[in-house]
This record gives structure tokens, sequence and C-alpha cells, in this order.
């Protein structure tokens, strides 16, 4: 039983079938990647997990219970946290705010009104939010403005944002596009150091392959919303099914 | 000391200190001199100060902290207005049960309408409190007619039952509005050397008011709270997406901001006893979004700025005509001296609202910030050329602005 059971999902927008039948099981502690050429239906699957869209069939359930019908943020109470293509952060804050409202949000639940405590009283937030900034070795910048920062520091920043609370699982969608060579292998480092300190399991969705291949432990291909196959990194490289489907189209 | 930290500190007690010397501050010019039209120091002025003071910390709550901006604020103010009324008719002229159910039935108010209209945000959100706004505005002229007394305005009488306080006072009159006795009408003249500066009852009973309202103010802004409120204009989805319900947080910010506009209207009706309907037309709720973004949305001072450039505009300008020109200009050459009167009388008088159109203008256009950000600037300007090297902007990070500026 994975931590995140997908059975038979689909979804219709109009006379478009973006996601046919789809299966999917992700375990514990891996790294579970999502590929598939534009188009597959990859970001309509991921927005099913996080309450954004709901799906015409099948069920979703995470950690025993069902997605469905769910809110955005009841499903990141549960212990769902997304890292977005373009990174979403609040830009008119400075990092260390950035920080403690994930932190305020783990511990106060969805919603508090604690409108005459003082945010720089939180001692113990204010720690656990500057220790999560050393880990991801950016407390120099703690007072910055976060929309001045570079792409790569953004992404940082929401990745930070995200595991201060501790997710059970971490969504990422696409967490390198538009990324400078440099920048993706920072990211590629992270999500590696990430993942070899925490107990914390990872669907990640990407294009590039160079960015799958170096962390996913198990993968599914995504063609025209079904799965084609569902198999570790070496299998599905010298898979006949995915060179024709996905890898085949690039080379023609 | 009361859960702020140095800085803010210090800033409430400038805050204090301008408030309490206002009456001093605003009377920079003798009695009788050419400048003294400019003084702004007596009590009706000062009171209107600090009352748009509140009612623009308050909507400052909710539209610079989370963006949502609220074309309708002026029905709470009305409704604070009639609560108001209503208590010094059926209980006694204290005004502290007046303000008490202003504050309450605004809050009520403002609950109602927030929870339809925060279903949706931008531009629908604006439209769907004007529409509230404006419908309250009707139903006070019509429907309403035995709350509200129509066109007419709600009015204290010497029938009015009062049944804790006076029915009538000891003249024969209506009795005034007071504060466990303290007249809020009673006003103190003190002359020094040539200048004269007023003392009113009222004014302190407002300004103190005021600055326990921008007290609380400062709090929020400095809370958990607060800090949700500017997540929200910052960055909606990610919010949600760190496991935070933006609806009661906004709603929240909602009612609190129509309680502040409530007490506002309460005050006004304190110090003058009675409440009309155009007070809730849209106008009403527009002023209170220029002076917001006059002074600097999002900013503490700002909003108070704000409501106080305009309520001195519209007192002081509207009351210079052209006779006061012609003393100006006099020394003009015939045909200028015409020329220039003629030019300058579209900005004066009836033709502030210019004056203020063309202030406006010039903020928004070179000082987005507001005011605020213009005193900033000085202040910036003033320290690079003290200063030096230190302070480069082009070789260090750029800093988050304090919100308390």
């Amino acid at each position: 039983m994975g931590i995140l059971e997908v059975k038979g999902v689909g979804k219709r927008f109009g006379g478009l079938q973006a996601l046919g039948d789809v299966n999917l099981s992700v375990q514990e502690n891996t790294v579970h990647a999502i590929i598939g050429p534009n188009g597959a239906g990859k970001s309509t699957l991921l927005n099913c997990f996080v309450g954004k869209l709901i799906p015409d069939t099948g069920s979703v359930m995470f950690d025993g219970q069902s997605l469905l019908g769910r809110t955005p943020y009841d499903i990141t109470q549960m212990g769902v946290s997304r890292v977005f293509q373009t990174p979403e952060i609040f830009g008119d804050l400075d990092v260390m705010e950035n920080m403690m409202i994930p932190c305020f949000a783990k511990r106060d639940g969805s919603f508090r009104m604690h409108a005459f405590e003082s945010v720089a009283d939180e001692k113990e937030l204010v720690e656990k939010a500057e220790q999560m900034l050393i880990d991801v070795n950016m407390i120099d910048k703690r007072h910055m403005h976060a929309s001045s920062m570079s792409r790569g520091d953004k992404r940082r920043l929401e990745m930070a944002m995200c595991l201060v609370q501790d997710p059970k699982l971490l969504l990422l969608d696409e967490p390198t596009a538009g990324m400078a060579r440099a920048d993706t292998n920072n990211t590629i480092d992270l999500l590696k150091e990430i993942k070899e300190k925490r107990d914390i399991t990872m669907a990640i969705i990407e294009h590039d392959m160079h960015v799958v291949f170096s962390l996913a432990d198990r993968i599914t291909v995504l063609a025209q919303g079904t799965p084609l196959v569902e198999d570790s990194p070496d299998k599905i490289k010298d898979h006949p099914k995915v060179r024709e489907a996905y890898l085949g189209e690039t080379q023609q | 000391m009361l859960g702020l930290d140095k800085k803010d500190m210090k800033f409430l007690l400038i805050v204090i200190f301008l408030t309490l010397a206002t009456p001093i501050l605003l009377q920079p010019f003798p009695e009788g001199s050419g400048m003294a039209q400019f003084n702004a120091g007596y009590p009706d002025l000062m009171q209107r100060f600090a009352i748009f003071g509140i009612f623009a910390i308050g909507f400052n709550i909710l539209f610079g902290l989370t963006g949502y901006l609220s074309f309708g604020h002026a029905a709470f103010l009305g409704v604070g207005s009639y609560s108001a009324v209503w208590m010094f008719k059926l209980l006694s002229m204290n005004v502290l049960p007046g303000l008490i159910l202003a504050v309450i039935m605004s809050g009520l108010f403002a609950l109602v309408i927030g929870y339809v209209s925060l279903r949706r945000s931008g531009i629908y959100f604006s439209i769907l409190t004007l529409a509230f706004a404006q419908m309250s505005y009707n139903l006070a002229y019509s429907v309403l007619t035995p709350i509200t007394n129509g066109e007419t305005g709600l009015q204290v009488t010497l029938s009015d039952p009062r049944i804790l306080g006076q029915q009538v006072s000891e003249s024969g009159n209506v009795p005034g509005t007071h504060f466990f006795g303290i007249e809020m009408g009673a006003a103190q003249k003190i002359a020094v050397g040539s200048w004269e500066f007023t003392f009113s009852a009222g004014y302190y009973f407002c300004a103190i008011i005021a600055i326990f309202a921008f007290y609380l103010s400062l709090r929020i802004f400095r809370s958990p709270f607060g800090l949700m409120l500017r997540a929200i204009k910052s960055n909606q989805q990610r919010l949600n997406y760190t496991g935070l319900n933006a609806r009661p947080y906004t709603l929240a910010a909602f009612v609190i901001s129509g309680m502040y506009a409530g007490l506002a209207g309460g005050l006004l009706a304190s110090m003058d006893p009675l409440a009309g309907a155009e007070r809730m037309q849209w106008t009403a709720s527009g002023e209170v979004v220029l002076m917001t973004i006059l002074g600097g949305v999002g900013t503490m001072m700002g909003p108070v700025l704000g409501a106080g450039v305009i309520k001195y505009m519209e007192n002081i300008f509207s009351k210079i005509n052209e006779q006061v020109l012609h003393q100006w200009f006099g020394w003009l050459p015939d045909g200028l001296e015409s020329i220039v009167i003629w030019a300058a009388e579209h900005f004066v008088g009836s033709g502030w609202h210019m004056t203020s159109g063309v202030l406006f203008m010039i903020v928004v256009i070179f000082l987005p910030g507001g005011l605020v950000e213009g005193g900033q600037r000085i202040k910036g300007f003033i320290k690079n050329r003290r200063g030096g090297d230190s302070d480069d902007p082009e070789h260090h990070p750029k800093q988050a602005p304090h919100v308390a500026e």
C-alpha cells in the first residue's frame, strides 16, 4: 500500500479526455517521477491530488483518507505540500516572514485569530524557521525582499517553506522549468540532500530527463492521459514503448 | 512595553504627542494676520481630523493589508451614526452607550455584507460592496424611514424618552452630548500673545479614542494575524497551499475595519447629534479610499495623513473666495491680476475639489506610496547627503520596507 494511491482517475474537459484511467501508487520514502510528452495530462493529474480539480471518476487516497472534495488548504494541512512550476512565494514580504507563515499554519491550523500577539515573540517558531533557512543555505538572506531574489533562490525559499511544515508528501511540478543549467544542478543537489536527510516522499513531474534520472526511484510514463509503463529508471530508459511515445519523438 | 518593540513604542509616543498637541500645532499663525485663515486649530475641524483618521486607519486594515478594495465603507459610518443617535434618543446623552452600540451594529452589518461580498475578489468585490452601500443608502431614504427619519435625518428632540439621562436641559433645550458629565461642546480658549488656542473636550475625547484605535491597528500590523493579511495581498495561491484558509482572515479584517468605521460614525454623531443618509453615499466611501491612497496604502501613518490633508482642503481651501484672492494678488498690474485671479478661482472656494484632484494625480503618478513615500524620500535624500557611501542602494541588496513608516 503506497502513501498515495490513485485508482481509475479520469478527467474530461469538454471534448478532451485529459486523463483516461490512471492507476498509480507512490510508495513511502521514495521519489516517484511522472513524465510524459506535452499534453499527456501530468499537470491535470497533479491538480487532482491537491484539490484544485476534482476528477470525474476514480479515487485518490492519501495515507488512508480520500482527497476528493477537499480544499487545497485542507489537503496541505493533511501533509501534502506543493512546489509550483514558477516559484509561488509571498513576493511582498521578506524571507523570514515568508518562512513564518508556514510555521504558523502548521502550528495553528487553517485559521486562528491571533491579532494581539506579536510575530517577534514567537521564539520557538522563529528558531524553527531560521534552522530551516540554515539548512537550505539562505540564512544570510533572511531580511531580503522575496521578490528581489534570483529565480534559483525563490525556488529554494519555496522548497524551504514546504519543508518547514514537515510534509509527508511533497509534490513538485517541473521544479527546474526555465532554469539555467547551474540552477538546475543546484536544485537537483538540494532535492538529493532533502531525500537523504528526511523521511519524505516526493512525487515529481518533470520534463528534464537529466533531473528525472538522477533523482527518481520509480518512474511512471504518462501518454495521452493514461499511464504507459511504471518501472525503475534503468528499465524505463530502454523501454521500447517509452522510446516510441516519448524519447523517440525528439529523435525524429 | 505594551506589546510593542522599541521602535514602535517611539513611533506611538510621537503619534500621541502630535495628537495631543494638535490644537497648538495647527494654529501657527497669529490671529488677525493675513495667514490666519490657514489656521486649522478650531474644534470642529480637529474633531474631523481625528474621526476621519480613525475611519481611514480602519479602512487601511482591510485595504492596506489584504488588498481588498471596499467601495462601501461609508455604509458602516452611517450605521454607526444612526446607532449612536438612537442611543441618545432612548438612553441618555452620554456618548459611551452610543459608541458601544455603533461599534456592535456596524460590526454585525459588516459581517453580513462581508460574508456575501468576500465570495469574490478584485473588482467584483469592490462592486459588490458598492452595491450594498448604495442599497443601504437608498433604504435609509425610503423603507427604513421609521428608523432613519428619511430625508430630514435622525435628530434628538425634546420629546425623546432618554430613560437614563436628562430629557430636557435646565435651559429648556435638548441637552448636549457628554462623557460622564464632560460636555463635548465645552472648550477653553487660551491666548498667548496674539495667538489663540482652543482646547475642546470634544477634540480630546476623539483624540484619545483615535490614539487607542491607532495603537490597536499597530498591534494588528505586527501580529501573526496581520502577517496573514499581508500574505493574502501578496499571494493567495501560496497561502492556500500553505494550509491556510483565506476567507475567515479576510472576513475578520472586513469586520474589524467595519467596526472602525462604525466607531467613526458614532463619534461624528457624538460631536453633533444627528445622522443623515448622505453619510452613507458612495462619495463618502470614495473619500476614504482617496484618503488612504493619498497618504500611503498599507502604511501606519499614511491614512491619517491623507484624512488630514483632505479634510483640511475641504474646510480651508473652500473658504477662500474672490475677495481673499484680490487681497493676495492686489499688487499685480490690473490686467495680470484679473487673469491670475480668474485662474486661481478654479482651485479654491467650491473649486477645492480641483486642487485635491490635482494633488491626488500628482501623488499617484510620482509617489505611488503616497505622502509617506514622499517623506521617506526626503529623509533618504538628507541621509545620503550627510552619510555618504554607507547607504549606497546600488551595492546593497534591497531590504523589505518596514510597514510602520
